[in-house]
């Protein structure tokens, strides 16, 4: 059975990934917006904000790579209520495939498109000036902390997703959840020029721990406590929010 | 594919006091269903009667509160995997991926059944071709008028050559043409031995497709029987007059209680008069003479076949449209039926 859930999830990431290429809105959200909010960050506040030592851009572009990320999650959610609304989700179910292939090959197809997008926002992000200062390694393994991060919020998604079931309330919904995680966190400015009740909230959130982490893999200095942190916030939002989708399924 | 443990000659589907609710609103009231192998069954009944709930519970999409399903011989409930291996489904929405084209669908769904990629392309081939979709299969699905996505839905569900199939109002949205250009499908489908089981809301199709009729209302079976013995109960034809003034209506069913052959249905608002006659050459000449004598003018008279609507009045005294407090309950059971 194990290979056959492989086997399923595969062809379902397939499927997947075909929409990615084949509809242009897909396309757009998936390169355009990443694109455009490097850029537009970079030049906007690039000028505006003095973080002392360093150029804001290198402060900036950790945060944007972990906002463009988390906005895209909401995709997954997007996607599988699509798939409900449609019928299509009922279609699969009633084949005698694996029962998880359908939330793994959302969720892998997303997250294969999230090594896409974080790597053509790390190329973007160097023509417009960000460098990384603290090496080859340090550069990819916060870069692949953001993809893992991704996945974990894919599946908080698909969550909310399947829950809604329907696209515009998938939509909607992501902007509840997925705007205060990032703006009240360290993407844009140090949690210390917070207000203290704000603070005690973004010195919690995941994404102030994840962001904390890409700059100190990204610029240089200790590193280890926040990846840790990061990790563990990962792990404890997949030992959640798979559980739930998975029941949330079975449920349908 | 698992070989079903069901003795051969075991209905392909039986159901045994088959209860779900949704809250405190009960979608299935108690049901019980037996279908032969190789014969067809139609689930008759209007939105909001348990059909799909129904569909969904047998394709193991959604699981009973209580009773005993069997599929095949399996349970749905405790062997969900063995059923899901013989049956195929179609439901009301065409469920196919309209960003792949006709023949990735079904390629996707051949693979999904774990067939080999060389056979699931010769199936895929196969039902393209027997659907009348082989111009259009590598076309996007986007880009399929509703008849081919019904089309294509309905290959999709045959992928698995299921033993036993469920078709969710397989027509409903399509016009006429298409209609019966997926009836003419469908009947193939079960000259050739599959065990269908059908959902619809038009007496029409269940007339043309099936060899037993259940008809379902607020989740329990009202009557089941083959087509000709729900329709006898009806009666062949029926007459509809409206008659001026209004205030005649229950006149003209005194005057028509002649060559009636059944219970009358008036609407005494609009003065119109429904009812029900044995077929014959004459009835409306009969129809006329009757209110002429009588003194009642007609505004106008027809003669139809029976509807949905007829045989709901008659078996359970209420129109196939329910009533508003009837049909907020219909909205809350599960979505569209």
């Amino acid at each position: 059975m194990g290979g056959t859930a492989v086997a399923d999830a595969m062809l379902l990431t397939r499927r997947n990934l075909l929409h990615y290429l084949r509809v242009p809105s897909l396309i757009v959200f998936s390169t355009v917006t990443p694109v455009m909010f490097v850029v537009l960050f970079g030049y906007v506040f690039g000028g505006a904000i003095d973080i002392p030592g360093f150029s804001y851009i290198d402060f900036l572009m950790p945060g944007i790579f972990v906002q463009t990320v988390a906005f895209g999650a909401m995709q997954t959610g997007i996607g599988l209520a699509e798939d409900m609304s449609k019928g299509m989700v009922d279609r699969l179910r009633s084949l005698p495939m694996a029962r998880s292939a359908v939330l793994v090959g959302r969720t892998m197809a997303d997250t294969i498109r999230n090594f896409l997008v974080v790597g053509l926002m790390a190329g973007v992000g160097l023509l417009i000036g960000f460098r990384f200062h603290n090496g080859l390694v340090a550069a990819l393994a916060g870069l692949g902390l953001v993809v893992l991060f991704a996945m974990s919020f894919a599946w908080i998604s698909a969550t909310i997703g399947l829950s809604l079931g329907s696209v515009e309330s998938a939509q909607s919904s992501g902007l509840v959840w997925v705007f205060p995680l990032t703006f009240a966190s360290s993407i844009f400015v140090p949690v210390a020029t917070m207000p203290g009740w704000l603070q005690a909230f973004a010195r919690v959130n995941p994404v102030t721990h994840v962001v904390d982490a890409l700059r100190a893999l990204f610029l240089g200095g200790p590193a280890a406590t926040e990846v840790w942190w990061s990790l563990g916030w990962i792990a404890g939002i997949l030992a959640v929010f798979v559980p739930l989708s998975v029941s949330r399924f079975r449920r349908l | 594919m698992l070989s079903p443990v069901s003795s051969p000659n075991g209905p392909a589907i039986l159901v045994e006091g088959l209860f779900k609710s949704y809250g405190a609103i009960r979608a299935l009231d108690g049901i019980d269903l037996r279908v032969p192998a190789g014969s067809v069954l139609g689930l008759l009944g209007p939105n909001g009667a348990g059909k799909t709930t129904a569909v969904r519970v047998l394709t193991t999409l959604l699981l009973p509160d209580a009773g005993k399903v069997l599929v095949a011989g399996h349970d749905v409930v405790k062997e969900p995997g063995r059923v899901r291996s013989v049956i195929g489904l179609a439901g009301q929405f065409a469920a196919v991926d309209e960003i792949l084209t006709g023949r990735e669908n079904l390629v996707l769904v051949g693979r999904l059944y774990h067939l080999e990629k060389d056979d699931a392309s010769r199936r895929a081939a196969e039902i393209l071709e027997r659907f009348d979709l082989v111009a259009a299969a590598d076309r996007r699905v986007g880009t399929y008028s509703g008849g081919m996505r019904r089309r294509l839905d309905l290959g999709a569900s045959l992928v698995g050559r299921p033993e036993v199939l469920f078709l969710d109002e397989p027509t409903s949205g399509l016009d006429p043409r298409s209609r019966i250009g997926l009836w003419e499908i469908i009947a193939e489908l079960v000259a050739a031995g599959t065990t269908l089981l059908l959902t619809t809301q038009y007496l029409e199709e269940a007339d043309r497709l099936a060899d037993t009729i259940a008809v379902i209302d607020n989740g329990r079976v009202i009557a089941q029987g083959s087509p000709d013995h729900l329709k006898s109960r009806v009666g062949g034809e029926v007459v509809d007059v409206t008659v001026t003034p209004a205030a005649h209506a229950r006149a003209a069913v005194t005057a028509l209680s002649a060559i009636a052959s059944g219970e009358a249905h008036v609407d005494p608002q609009a003065g119109r008069v429904s009812v029900p006659v044995s077929a014959g050459g004459s009835v409306v000449a009969d129809a006329v003479r009757l209110l002429d004598a009588a003194g009642i003018g007609i505004a106008d008279l027809s003669l139809r076949r029976p509807t949905l609507d007829d045989v709901f009045l008659t078996l359970t005294g209420h129109a196939a449209e329910a009533p508003p407090e009837a049909r907020v309950d219909g909205a809350l059971t599960g979505g569209p039926d």
